[in-house]
């Protein structure tokens, strides 16, 4: 086991990749000669050369749709997207392509693509930098979103992907690159699709996943001191998503709380509490709470940023909320 | 009509099978147009009807390693492929023996292992696609072309810039083929082009770039021969402009209100399929015993695509969410 | 007429271009057609000879239906614009999307009941224990219904040799429960008369001179028939509510409230009290009041009333007018026979008259009917020989 950061967990998944499998290559904008946006790609350049890992021109549909073409073509692609924001662009060979080219042939074709992006607000970028989309991209069927939430799930979530023949979007949190944690470099991949109880409890389930999990386990060792027992659930992957794990929390506490920063109107959150509904209604001593970002695109100034993103403050609340008492 | 006096007499087989390449074009899609007026194929169908000299002349440049990305109006490209008549007849049918389960119906056409990726719907969808695939064949040294099909609409779109940019950038075997048709839908080529002359784009990009007749089935063989063997020798893109004419409405919904009748008939009577058979009778090369053998064998190709279709099953229900994944969830 | 566009169901001819007699080629323009993208031109896939129009210019048809015949060269008239023949698409049952395969139900806390939150309030509130009621809900959970009829059976539990020294208790709470809600929840309104039982009480002596000791009959037996037997002339007092409305029932169930020792109240029915003799009848409330005591009752007995009689003639009361039991919509107050002043053919005698009152359900009947019913009542105990 070592100690490293988010990033060093993930440079080391890419090199590893890059290392073992000819077919897999980086591309994207800067993560070449720049060493990435976020300096996850540092020093790759020169260890692996320029045909794998390619600066991109600003051409994010381009290039994504060439890592869709690149994947047909047997190649393992690892596209990075410098942040969610800019995904938007290529949406269309998102949606239309990488999601729809296995059910449109029929079954004839797989697209084995690998799509990092960095993700969440929380540094001041203001509106147009500082998005938390995961839960839009959840909606879609033919794609698989994950979010890691820690060092060692950003590297064994990545290798998982590349092990995937089909479309995963890994949203990096971008609050978490200098994190610190422990990761296993002799680990095998991960596994898409479960969830991971990092504390157990029996008074409510906080039910989270990436840049709000630290706050998540905050807010339970706040309330721990009061002899109030949280259990803290980190769903890793959002499609597929991990129901019975989700479930089988809340059958142990009876009460649920979800903490998404994406906005509160049609969050991946609400997809939870409705399956929370479905599943396990008769589990519930208390209707399921959801922390979620403000209605408001992201301010700039400090203390509004604050104000918009969920806080450990406002999670405490929730759960003393579905507890019954207020304070 | 080719000069005759510049360029050697065409192989009489091989005319007789470019002949044949374009008539079978044409009488599918006329009975493909018969049977949306019955109901039998649904949605969007985009006739071919007028530009067959494009999907036959420049697939004779391409090898069956080379790869095909085409449009929403496939079904010249699809045909000229080699991909079974039955098949694309059963796929518009929605059938579960169509090419793609009846999944994708006219506008999906797919066909692996005839390196035929689509079957696009979204305008300039296929370029980024196509760069792709022709990435993964430089990575992996094939000497392949991809072979990118595309209207003068897609000209418009941002990922025509990017695609053609980004080839030329890393030197990949791409070869752009704009069908201008000089209608994207129902507006015309002048009304969304402050540029209209493809070339001059094409070299903002350092692509080169020429101008094909596309009604002369010839002259877009020879051309697209000529470009493959560049971009196979890896110069990098190169991008076509096949000057064509689609006789029909844009779609089979369309009533044709952004263009003149006269200017219709006027391009009708350059006629690839007329235009090559009167070239061919000059020649010596075409009798009407030809023709009507061809004529037959073509109806009886298209009659027995129709009975395949007819027949075919239906996908059952249970399968609906099958092909999401490549391994289903349980 | 052709499918032209994505959702043609229906096309207006707007011009032939060909007439009657033309000779017509495959891919001809034959016809002008009005969608909504506009005109389209209708072409001919045959060859032949336009030989009638059958769609007039100006005729909106549904798509398939022939325009024209034309006579093919071979000879056969074949329509142009053939029918559509409608494709078998399979049956429009569309599976529901398919769920994910519902997580195994994971095991609940022991001890812990399955009950829908409502239920749960509902409970609270009417002092039903939701851990002694089997629900009808998925999986078991106790759902509003459940607790609902509990608390109108007020179920005593079962008697064991060890009674729980706090049953009568939890009786009284759920009798008050259930009354508290009764008066909530119905609007009940008060209807009363006095009936001359002189016939009656006539009757009833002559008779049980007859018959030996355990077989002479009671006078309540007789206002029970005829309570019965008016309930068929107004029906809708033997109703039970339901949800939203009252669902009349075919069978008489005559609730007979039956003080218990110690304290407490139970009305297990007397059932078809209408088709029983009155002898029957005495039987049975015997039996009933034995088991009552005695703790014998039957879960079906408690919850099977459609109507409830409640007589406190025998502590001396006049008159009573009782609260609803849900889910029935009446009940039925007799006071004591008494000697009273009464007016007959302008004299003043003394009569045993008994009040009889009609407590019920205005959201179900009304005063008019209400007063039919007790009319009914005082009419039946006039003849107690036909009862």
């Amino acid at each position: 086991m070592t100690k490293m950061t988010y990033r060093e967990a993930v440079r080391s998944a890419l090199r590893e990749a890059l290392r073992n499998d000819p077919r897999v290559f980086l591309m994207g904008e800067d993560v070449g000669r720049y060493g990435g946006c976020f300096k996850v790609s540092h020093g790759l350049l020169e260890e692996f050369g320029p045909e794998r890992v390619r600066d991109t021109p600003l051409s994010e549909s381009t290039f994504l749709g060439a890592g869709i073409g690149a994947a047909l073509g047997g190649m393992r692609p690892i596209v990075e997207i410098m942040t969610v924001n800019f995904s938007l662009l290529a949406m269309d060979q998102i949606v239309n392509n990488a999601a729809t080219l296995r059910h449109m042939s029929g079954g004839q074709l797989s697209v084995p693509l690998v799509v990092r992006m960095a993700t969440g607000g929380g540094r001041q970028v203001a509106a147009q930098h500082s998005h938390s989309l995961e839960g839009w991209y959840a909606h879609i069927p033919g794609i698989k979103v994950v979010v890691p939430g820690t060092p060692a799930d950003a590297r064994g979530l990545l290798l998982a992907a590349l092990q995937d023949p089909d479309p995963v979007f890994v949203f990096e949190p971008s609050a978490l690159y200098g994190v610190d944690g422990e990761v296993d470099e002799a680990a095998g991949p991960g596994e898409i699709g479960r969830a991971l109880v990092l504390r157990p409890g029996d008074a409510a389930s906080l039910i989270t996943y990436g840049g709000c999990v630290g706050k998540a386990l905050q807010a339970a060792d706040q309330l721990g001191v009061e002899g109030i027992a949280v259990e803290v659930l980190d769903l890793r992957s959002l499609r597929p998503l991990d129901t019975a794990a989700v479930l089988a929390s809340v059958a142990r506490t009876h009460r649920a709380v979800i903490v998404d920063e994406g906005w509160r109107t049609c969050s991946f959150a609400a997809e939870v509490s409705a399956l929370i509904m479905e599943g396990a209604f008769y589990s519930l001593d208390a209707p399921v709470g959801r922390v979620c970002s403000a209605e408001v695109p992201m301010p700039y100034a400090r203390h509004m940023e604050d104000a918009a993103l969920p806080q450990v403050p406002a999670i405490v609340a929730a759960v003393r909320e579905t507890l019954g008492s207020h304070g | 009509m080719p000069s005759a006096g510049s360029l050697p007499l065409p192989d009489r087989a091989h005319a007789l099978e470019l002949l044949h390449g374009m008539l079978r074009i044409r009488r599918f899609e006329e009975k493909s147009a018969e049977l949306y007026t019955l109901g039998k194929i649904r949605g969007f169908l985009h006739l071919y009807i007028g530009e067959e000299a494009v999907a036959v002349g420049s697939m004779q440049a391409l090898t069956a390693d080379d790869n095909i990305v085409a449009t929403y109006r496939e079904h010249g490209q699809a045909l000229a492929r080699g991909i079974p008549a039955g098949g694309l007849m059963a796929e518009m049918y929605g059938k579960v023996n169509g090419c793609c389960r009846g999944r994708g119906g006219s506008m999906h056409f797919f066909d692996v292992a005839r390196r035929f990726y689509g079957g696009h719907a979204i305008v300039g969808g296929g370029l980024p696609v196509a760069v792709g695939l022709a990435l993964a064949d430089r990575m992996q040294k094939r000497p392949r072309v991809t072979a990118c099909f595309f209207g003068d609409g897609a000209v418009a779109e941002g990922e025509f810039h990017e695609s053609l940019n980004l080839a030329a950038l890393w030197r990949l075997p791409v070869l752009f083929l704009c069908e201008n048709n000089l209608y994207a839908m129902g507006t015309a080529l002048d009304r969304h082009q402050a540029q209209p002359d493809l070339r001059v784009k094409a070299a903002g990009y350092a692509v080169p770039a020429e101008a094909v007749d596309g009604m002369d089935v010839l002259a877009v063989e020879s051309a697209t021969c000529r470009a493959a063997h560049a971009v196979r020798r890896d110069e990098g893109p190169f991008l076509l402009e096949l000057r064509t004419y689609r006789f029909r409405a844009h779609s089979m919904a369309d009533p044709e209100l952004y263009r003149a009748k006269e200017e219709v008939e006027r391009w009708k009577s350059r006629d690839p399929i007329d235009l090559f058979m009167s070239s061919l009778r000059g020649w010596g090369l075409l009798t009407d015993a030809d023709l009507a053998a061809m004529e037959a064998a073509v109806a009886r190709e298209v009659d027995e695509a129709v009975a395949i279709a007819e027949a075919g099953p239906w996908e059952p229900l249970e399968d609906l969410t099958r092909d999401v994944y490549t391994v289903n969830e349980p | 007429m052709p499918i032209l566009t994505v959702d043609m169901k229906a096309g207006t001819l707007t011009r032939w271009r060909k007439q009657v007699g033309d000779a017509v080629k495959r891919s001809d323009i034959i016809a002008e057609v009005e969608t909504d993208k506009g005109l389209i031109d209708v072409e001919v896939f045959t060859s032949g000879v336009l030989e009638r129009i059958l769609v007039q210019a100006g005729e909106t048809v549904p798509t398939g239906t022939a325009l024209a015949i034309i006579r093919e060269e071979a000879g056969a008239a074949a329509p142009a614009a053939p029918l559509v023949s409608a494709p078998p698409i399979p049956a429009a049952v569309v599976p529901a999307a398919p769920m994910p395969a519902p997580p195994g139900v994971p095991v609940e806390t022991p001890g812990r009941v399955r009950i829908s939150p409502l239920a749960r309030k509902l409970a609270a509130e009417l002092g039903v224990d939701p851990s002694s009621i089997r629900g009808s809900g998925p999986g078991g959970a106790i759902m509003r219904e459940d607790i609902e009829r509990a608390a109108a059976a007020r179920i005593p539990s079962p008697v064991t040799a060890a009674e729980p020294p706090d049953r009568q208790a939890r009786m009284r709470q759920l009798i008050g429960a259930a009354m508290a809600r009764s008066k909530r929840e119905i609007p009940h309104y008060y209807l009363s008369t006095t009936i001359d039982m002189a016939r009656t009480v006539e009757w009833l002596t002559e008779g049980n001179l007859k018959r030996p000791v355990t077989d002479r009959l009671l006078t309540g037996v007789l206002l029970i028939k005829a309570v019965a037997l008016a309930l068929r002339e107004v029906p809708e007092l033997n109703a039970v509510w339901r949800g939203a409305a009252a669902v009349p029932s075919q069978a008489v169930h005559i609730g007979v409230a039956i003080s218990l020792r110690g304290g407490g109240l139970v009305a297990p029915a007397i059932h078809d009290a209408d088709r029983l003799s009155v002898g029957d009848l005495m039987a049975a409330f015997r039996d009933l009041v034995r088991r009552a005591r005695g703790g014998g009752l039957r879960s079906s007995e408690l919850s099977d009333p459609t109507i409830t009689i409640t007589s406190l003639g025998e502590q001396g009361v006049e008159s009573v007018f009782g609260i609803i039991f849900p889910p029935q919509v009446a009940i039925v107050g007799f006071g004591k026979v008494a000697e009273r002043p009464w007016v007959v053919d302008g004299q003043v005698v003394p009569r045993p008259l008994l009040t009889a009152t009609l407590s019920a359900d205005h959201r179900v009947s009304d005063g008019h009917r209400g007063g039919l019913f007790l009319g009914a009542v005082e009419r039946l105990l006039q003849e107690p020989e036909k009862l």
